[in-house]
């Protein structure tokens, strides 16, 4: 049987997401004869919950029980190379090629069954893996046919995965497979690998971006510990954790640096961005007819430099033997990350195993893939010992990627029927990606320190049809007949920046939202009706009328210090729908009470699931509108500790109702990044109903909000 | 050598003058569960209950735990024997990294042995030092008073029936969900 799905999903020809450049069947999927399914995806578990999704699917298409499938985290060389987690993709690439691939295996053993047996074909059917004819009689399993090497072969294009309306395990809320480790205290994550004769590593940084390393005085270094040196990288090696915090401590006073000032001004960043030399693009520039302009509004909106300040800092265990480096990562990609060690250490791709081992939640490029390289310079120092190193929460926060400050300028226009005539914007942005494994140079921190030091190269920005970099939803979503929108990337990243949660898009959908706020009420207009009037994607106005709806936007009362705000956002464009509504509460600062959240992505394979990413997404969204903000001097990032980088705290935390509109007959949308830029919008527009003013400044401090 | 009570049992801890509780903890006693997150008492990720009061492992020296008895999550409860509250953590699915959760976990286990019925605001008072980056809250606060209303249901149930067997400690079995 072939839904509207699968022609969608595989295209006469074409195998499905990563499929199609890892069609091997035995590389996606292996069963036992023990009764197990072993499910190899490229994608990495990052606290998302990603591996539960994909063992369902594959369940699903199996017709085999869930905790049958056991997942193997993703290693070279064997993993199919499905490159970075990242982007709300996965459910996309790796779980439309797992539907795919266990499709094919499933027709692949159905077929063998049959004609051992002598059963007809499509009277078969499965239970649990046993195949079985109408009378009930097993005339073989995945289990007893696993010897076979059935899938040592290609994935065929023909194959079918089931209906929509068949589905039964893919699309149920099933408890997420990696919890229960999580709440007994198992030994999960990179950080918990104990492996014989480990050492323990720690790196001891400069006080500057990109200092030289003059001299380390004699009798610095405690006994027991040895030094691992190479250029203006400096870590020490110790038998005991312990022991390394405390040579860290004793050597640093006795490194001798040579410092220099290097980072912008942060009082003044803003002007920094305006004046610092960039490349500008034109993103789109669209000239249809229109009536002339009745009204203008000019607004410019800033985020500062944000950070990932995920809970567990970065970790690595790295092991020299033989000539072979072995790495244990919580890397978003173990591929990407081999490649650039590679490059690092001047060595061949095939002399380095990355193995994934999950890290603390990873919202984008923080500092896994530094923290590995970190890891096999202290090991170079321990041959053949495993040396673990791991940040500091002063690293974590200071020399991890950033994600880049922002500067959006728009220019929008009413003609006198109150509708959009015209709209200008200028994105002014580092690149948002400086991922490993993309460029011909390395782009892992300790590569700037090492003898001779290289540069890292600047970011990116990736072309708007893979869903851009700084320009991500830089494209208001309504209908507007002239819109011209330029980006400039800036020529250097004097704070290393990479991808973070969203990338541009916060900043572009505040822009945006709060400018379409702007606008209704210039047309008189209530900012529902001027979002769905000026909006012509269905599933955009049912998420947002499903949000209005939630909140009780039609019957809403001005309550004193409070604040009701709207916005909406589809995630590039072309991912997960999402409206949030947002209450705030003005007081001393402005304290964000609730949230409500209508959801669409699409077939979701774990609603709940999705509705847990969303959750965590706003909350997010919440943390960096109203309180992040990287802060630094000349030298260093000064908020390098969370009373320096303060996240939402449980007291600060809103409730939040969330809805998720069920399309199983639709392809999958990621969800893991759609609700944080809406979330920001939407309490900005909060804000101004609270208050009268126009947040212009993120975070949304009293400071800032005085000088809107 | 440090000699105190680790989730029930006897232990002795060899480790170097100096060495906080975390690091023994993870290094030579051989737990996963406490973890680090900073190492200044900032983000709760490393807190155990000390004489069943939350404490903060990282920078807590070895030594002044001596005599003294340390429960990690390890502790509360395991996969066969679940703590109500971890019983509770998972029925709400209440993490996504799960990184925060040892802390977390312990520090409500302590809540709820001080207060059996608490409100939304005590739960987010008694969690406000527990970071958690991944949003998880509304449903932490949920699996809290999940795992409460629980615990008073078996309370309430051994009150009316004293002859019935008790298993004692933090391990108490299964009641009503009210």
């Amino acid at each position: 049987m072939t839904s509207d799905l699968d022609r969608r999903a595989a295209p006469p020809g074409k195998l499905p997401g990563n499929l199609a450049t890892n069609p091997r069947l035995d590389r996606w999927l292996t069963f036992d004869a023990a009764g197990h399914v072993t499910v190899t995806p490229g994608k990495v578990e990052l606290g998302q919950g990603i591996l539960t999704a994909l063992a369902q699917i594959v369940a699903e298409e199996l017709d085999v029980a869930l905790p049958r499938i056991r997942l193997r985290a993703a290693a070279t060389p064997d993993s199919p190379n499905e490159g970075v987690t990242s982007g709300s993709l996965s459910v996309q690439d790796s779980g439309m090629a797992l539907r795919h691939a266990a499709a094919a295996a499933r027709a692949i053993h159905l077929q063998v069954a049959a004609q051992r047996s002598g059963a007809a074909l499509d009277t078969l059917r499965i239970e649990d893996g046993a195949f079985l004819t109408p009378d009930g009689s097993e005339v073989g399993s995945y289990w007893s046919q696993a010897g076979a090497g059935l899938l040592a072969c290609e994935a065929p294009v023909e194959a079918r995965a089931k209906p929509p309306e068949a589905r039964r395990i893919a699309g149920a809320s099933v408890a997420r497979l990696d919890l229960p480790d999580k709440v007994f205290g198992a030994a999960r994550f990179v950080h918990d690998l104990r492996l014989p004769g480990m050492l323990h590593a720690r790196v001891v940084r400069p006080p500057a971006r990109h200092a030289l390393l003059l001299a380390i005085a004699e009798g610095a270094l405690p006994a027991g510990v040895t030094l691992a040196h190479d250029g203006a990288f400096l870590a020490v090696v110790a038998e005991t954790e312990h022991a390394a915090e405390r040579a860290v401590e004793r050597l640093a006073p006795h490194v001798t640096w040579d410092a220099q000032d290097t980072l912008p001004p942060e009082a003044a960043l803003t002007d920094w961005l305006r004046d610092e030399p960039g490349e500008h693009a034109v993103i789109l520039d669209r000239d249809d007819p229109a009536p002339l302009a009745a009204q203008t509004l000019r607004a410019s909106f800033t985020r500062p430099y944000v950070t990932h300040a995920s809970i567990g800092t970065s970790c690595a265990v790295a092991r020299w033997q033989d000539g072979t480096l072995e790495v244990w990562t919580h890397s978003q990609g173990v591929y990407n990350l081999r490649a650039d060690l590679g490059k690092a250490l001047a060595m061949a791709e095939d002399a380095i195993l990355v193995r994934h081992m999950e890290g603390a939640g990873c919202y984008g490029h923080n500092g896994a893939d530094d923290v590995a390289l970190d890891a096999a310079l202290a090991a170079r120092a321990a041959p053949g010992r495993p040396v673990r190193l791991l940040w500091s929460r002063a690293e974590e926060l200071g020399w991890g990627p950033m994600s880049s400050a922002m500067l959006v300028e728009v220019e929008a226009s009413l003609d006198a029927q109150g509708n959009i005539a015209a709209w200008r914007e200028e994105v002014t942005s580092h690149g948002h990606s400086s991922r490993p494994g993309r460029n011909p140079n390395a782009t892992l921190l300790a590569v700037e320190y090492m003898d001779p030091p290289r540069d890292i190269p600047n970011a990116i920005n990736p072309p708007l049809a893979s869903g851009g970099g700084a320009q991500r939803n830089a494209v208001p979503a309504y209908r507007i007949p002239k819109l011209t929108i330029g980006l400039k990337r800036i020529a250097r990243m004097p704070l290393r920046v990479s991808a973070l949660r969203g990338l541009g898009a916060p900043a572009n959908v505040l822009a945006i939202e709060s400018v379409m706020d702007e606008l209704a009420a210039m047309a008189g207009e209530d900012s529902l009706d001027f979002r769905l009037r000026h909006l012509d994607d269905p599933r955009g106005r049912e998420v947002l009328a499903l949000a209005a709806e939630m909140a009780g936007w039609r019957g809403r009362t001005k309550r004193e210090g409070f604040g009701l705000g709207l916005a909406y956002a589809r995630y590039k464009h072309t991912g997960a729908y999402c409206a949030v509504a947002a209450e705030i509460e003005a007081l001393d600062r402005v304290v964000c009470r609730r949230l409500w959240i209508a959801a669409d992505v699409g077939e979701a394979i774990n609603p709940d699931g999705v509705l847990n990413q969303y959750e965590g997404g706003a909350i997010h969204g919440v943390s960096m509108a109203l309180k992040e903000q990287v802060t630094f001097d000349a030298r260093a990032v000064t908020s390098d500790a969370w009373e320096t980088y303060p996240i939402l705290r449980f007291s600060e935390v809103p409730t939040v109702e969330s809805r998720l509109i069920a399309r199983p007959d639709l392809p999958p949308l990621g969800a893991g990044e759609a609700s944080l830029s809406p979330t920001v919008a939407a309490i900005a527009n909060a804000i101004h109903d609270a208050l009268g003013i126009r947040p212009r400044a993120m975070p949304f401090t009293p400071g800032n909000l005085a000088a809107s | 050598m440090v000699a105190f009570t680790l989730n029930g049992a006897a232990v002795e801890a060899a480790v170097e003058d100096g060495t906080s509780l975390l690091h023994a903890l993870r290094g030579p006693l051989g737990l996963s569960g406490p973890r680090f997150g900073c190492g200044t008492e900032q983000c709760g990720a490393c807190v155990v209950l000390l004489d069943g009061a939350p404490a903060y492992a990282c920078t807590l020296d070895t030594v002044s735990v001596a005599g003294r008895s340390v429960t990690t999550v390890e502790g509360l409860g395991t996969p066969e024997a679940p703590h109500a509250l971890q019983r509770a953590f998972l029925a709400e699915q209440a993490g996504q990294c799960g990184f925060c959760l040892s802390g977390i976990l312990v520090a409500s286990a302590a809540l709820l042995a001080r207060e059996p019925d608490p409100d939304d605001l005590a739960i987010r008072a008694a969690l406000d030092p527990h970071l958690c980056r991944c949003g998880s809250h509304n449903r932490i606060i949920r699996a809290v008073k999940r795992a409460a209303a629980e615990l008073r249901a078996s309370d309430r149930q051994r009150a009316q029936q004293p002859q019935a067997a008790s298993t004692g400690g933090v391990n108490r079995p299964k009641g009503d969900n009210a």
